[in-house]
């Protein structure tokens, strides 16, 4: 195992995952630093759902282990790895769809502040004025205010993208994982939210971001790892990673 | 900080839905219904649904057996009125206690599997405390005779302060009998209180959260939430609302059969909470009210009262007409029963509240049209 540095917050260490005979994630030894924007790429099937999979705890590596801030993640549950503070946004909308809006970004809020479980029936919903007031300015802060009253299933696939990822920015996460948050989006759409999420990170928000979108990454990225057939084939700062000749062989290859 | 805060839509339907339980022995008077018995029923089964609905409404969680809780209510009263005193108050507290207990136990187990599963164990683990109740343990719930109270039961507390009267006891409120529409208006008070109490947990961060285990229960992990304890504490809630229904059953009629815990018990009040509305807080009183009611109406009905109905037809087809609907009343009345649900479920799968719904939005978009997706107040399931 590789040595960590004190500023790495997440280590994803010699993690392998296999489904049947299919080796999804191979050798994996990944590490973000914090504050970082830590962009992963690769062809369609390459593992990289796969890899937030086992980041958050859906998914059991085959072997390995996933360390956050010190602590070993692997063999936690899914709510206590968010309560760590890891919050994702998936590749399709995991959302409330019956729940109008408001209520779908207010639910993150109260588990941030409530913990993960409190039997709460002595106040009434409409009496949480601070929690509500986050949730209306987070909206806001999305562009989506105008629709808090809708319900969450009826909105357009880009504007559900936007929602889930109001619903993990409030939650003040110290990692966010982003599985293509643009996917789905107009252009318009994915610069504001490019914009948006260049100003988190000047909150100093660690992420990481899978995209297929290279305009974004590269306009996001400090660091970029491509995965190809479950292997990282090569990593590192944007122009490193853009010169390599293997990932234009992979990946790139087209775009160039 | 007031904790008996109700947002003020609420608080109007809470003061409506008093007014027309309070009211009920004037109303129902032209539905034939307004008789202290029938009207008991109403208020005692809107409790059990109202309950059951806190549990399937808001997470989603099919149980298939909540009558077992009904029953465990009704022993407990009755063994109270035996052991203690033949005031109801005692035997309420402990009915819900000792269900809340069992319904820790079973929904401890049960929340264990989701979907299908879950709607099968809660149908064993009824089933189990059915025949536990019939033949297993007798000597406590006295089998297939009932339980009952008798002559020489203990009862410390009522013994302590009178001597044994002659007859067999019945139970009391505060020195007042429980028989009659006396025994309506406590048991109609009881249910506004339960009422509230759902009203208030339906507004309350923890029913949201409730709802959004029945929306998306993956989102909840990755969220933050642990669900399970969620939908437990909802599973207990209802259970509770069973036994306090079942306390009410015993303090009516003091006795406690087996037959209260069977699985066409469990069955009716899905079907009660269905046929309302499921998820909203009125559809299962009026789900309740409307089984109840049609129950009365179609069990009393007979072959020479069903010749009267339709004695305005040629003798041929009136003996026809009369041997076909002969079947769906009287023993058969669960064939109407059967039939109105099926009817409900394929046109109006939101149940009668979505009908009134549908009906009145049919009024206020002549006049201005709603904003489109719009939300709706409750989930169309
Ligand atoms: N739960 C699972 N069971 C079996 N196979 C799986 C499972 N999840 C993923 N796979 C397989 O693992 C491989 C990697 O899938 P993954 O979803 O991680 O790819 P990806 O890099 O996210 O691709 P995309 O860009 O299409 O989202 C695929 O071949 C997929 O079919
Ligand atoms: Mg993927």
């Amino acid at each position: 195992m590789s040595e960590t540095k004190s500023n790495v917050v997440l280590h994803v260490a010699d993690v392998h995952k296999r489904f049947g005979g299919l080796h999804a994630l191979a050798d994996i030894d990944l590490q973000v630093e914090e504050g970082q924007t830590h962009a992963i790429i690769g062809p369609n099937g390459a593992g990289k759902s796969t890899l937030l999979n086992v980041i958050i705890g859906k998914l059991a590596p085959s072997s390995g282990a996933v360390v956050f801030d010190g602590n070993v993640l692997t063999g936690r549950k899914p709510y206590e790895i968010n309560q760590m503070g890891i919050a994702r946004v998936f590749q399709t909308p995991e959302i409330f769809t019956d729940l109008s809006v408001l209520h779908n970004v207010m639910i993150p809020a109260l588990a941030r502040r409530d913990g993960a479980y409190k039997f709460n029936i002595l106040r009434a919903l409409e009496r949480e004025t601070a929690i509500r007031q986050e949730a209306e300015a987070m909206l806001e802060d999305v562009g989506m205010h105008s629709s808090r009253d809708m319900a969450a299933g009826s909105l357009s696939r880009g504007d559900k993208r936007r929602m889930e990822l109001a619903m993990c920015l409030i939650q003040h996460p110290r990692l966010l994982l982003l599985d293509e948050p643009t996917a789905g989006m107009s252009r318009h759409d994915t610069n504001t939210t490019i914009e948006l999420l260049k100003k988190i990170k000047s909150r100093g928000m660690t992420k990481v971001i899978i995209e297929h979108d290279m305009h974004v990454v590269f306009s996001l990225a400090d660091k970029i790892s491509v995965l190809a057939q479950g292997r990282i084939i090569a990593d590192g700062t944007p122009d490193q990673v853009r010169g390599n000749p293997k990932v234009q062989e992979a990946y790139l290859g087209g775009a160039h | 900080m007031n904790i008996f805060y109700l947002p003020r839509r609420d608080a109007i339907t809470l003061a409506v839905f008093a007014l027309v339980v309070l009211t009920m022995p004037v109303w129902l008077v032209p539905f034939g219904a307004a008789y202290p018995g029938l009207m008991q029923k109403f208020a005692i089964f809107a409790i059990f649904a109202v309950g059951y609905n806190v549990l399937f409404g808001l997470t989603g969680y099919l149980s298939f057996g909540h009558a077992a809780f009904l029953g465990v209510g009704s022993y407990t009263a009755v063994w109270t009125f035996k052991l203690m005193t033949m005031n109801v108050i005692p035997a309420m507290i402990f009915a819900v206690i000792v269900s809340g207990l069992f319904a820790l136990a079973i929904g401890f187990v049960s929340l264990r599997r989701s979907g299908i599963y879950f709607s099968i164990l809660t149908l064993a683990f009824a089933q189990m405390c059915y025949n536990l109740a019939y033949s297993v343990l007798t000597p406590i719930t006295n089998g297939e005779t009932a339980l009952q109270l008798t002559m020489n039961d203990p009862r410390v507390l009522d013994l302590m302060f009178s001597e044994r009267g002659a007859g067999l006891p019945s139970p009391s409120l505060l020195g007042q009998g429980m028989s009659g529409i006396e025994a309506f208006y406590v048991v109609a008070v009881v249910l506004l209180i339960a009422f509230y109490i759902a009203q208030k947990i339906f507004v309350s961060p923890f029913g949201m959260m409730l709802r959004a285990i029945k929306s998306n229960q993956t989102r909840m992990h990755y969220t933050g939430f642990n669900t399970r304890p969620y939908a437990l504490t909802a599973f207990v809630i209802s259970g509770m609302y069973a036994g306090l229904a079942g306390s009410l059953l015993a303090a009516t009629d003091p006795l406690a059969g087996a037959e209260r815990m069977q699985w066409t018990a469990s069955g009716e009040v899905v079907l009660m909470t269905i046929l309302g509305g499921v998820g909203t807080l009125i559809g299962p009183v009026i789900g309740a009210w409307l089984i109840k009611y049609f129950e009365n109406i179609f069990s009393g009905f007979n072959d020479a009262m069903l010749h009267h109905t339709f004695s305005w037809l040629p003798q041929g087809a009136q003996d026809v007409v009369v041997a076909i609907t002969s079947k769906f009343v009287g023993e058969g009345w669960q064939l109407s029963l059967g039939l109105i649900f099926v009817l409900v479920v394929v046109f109006l799968p939101g149940g009668v509240m979505e009908g009134i719904r549908r009906f009145s939005s049919l009024f206020r978009n002549r006049r201005e049209p709603g904003p489109t997706g719009a939300l709706k107040t409750s989930p169309a399931e």
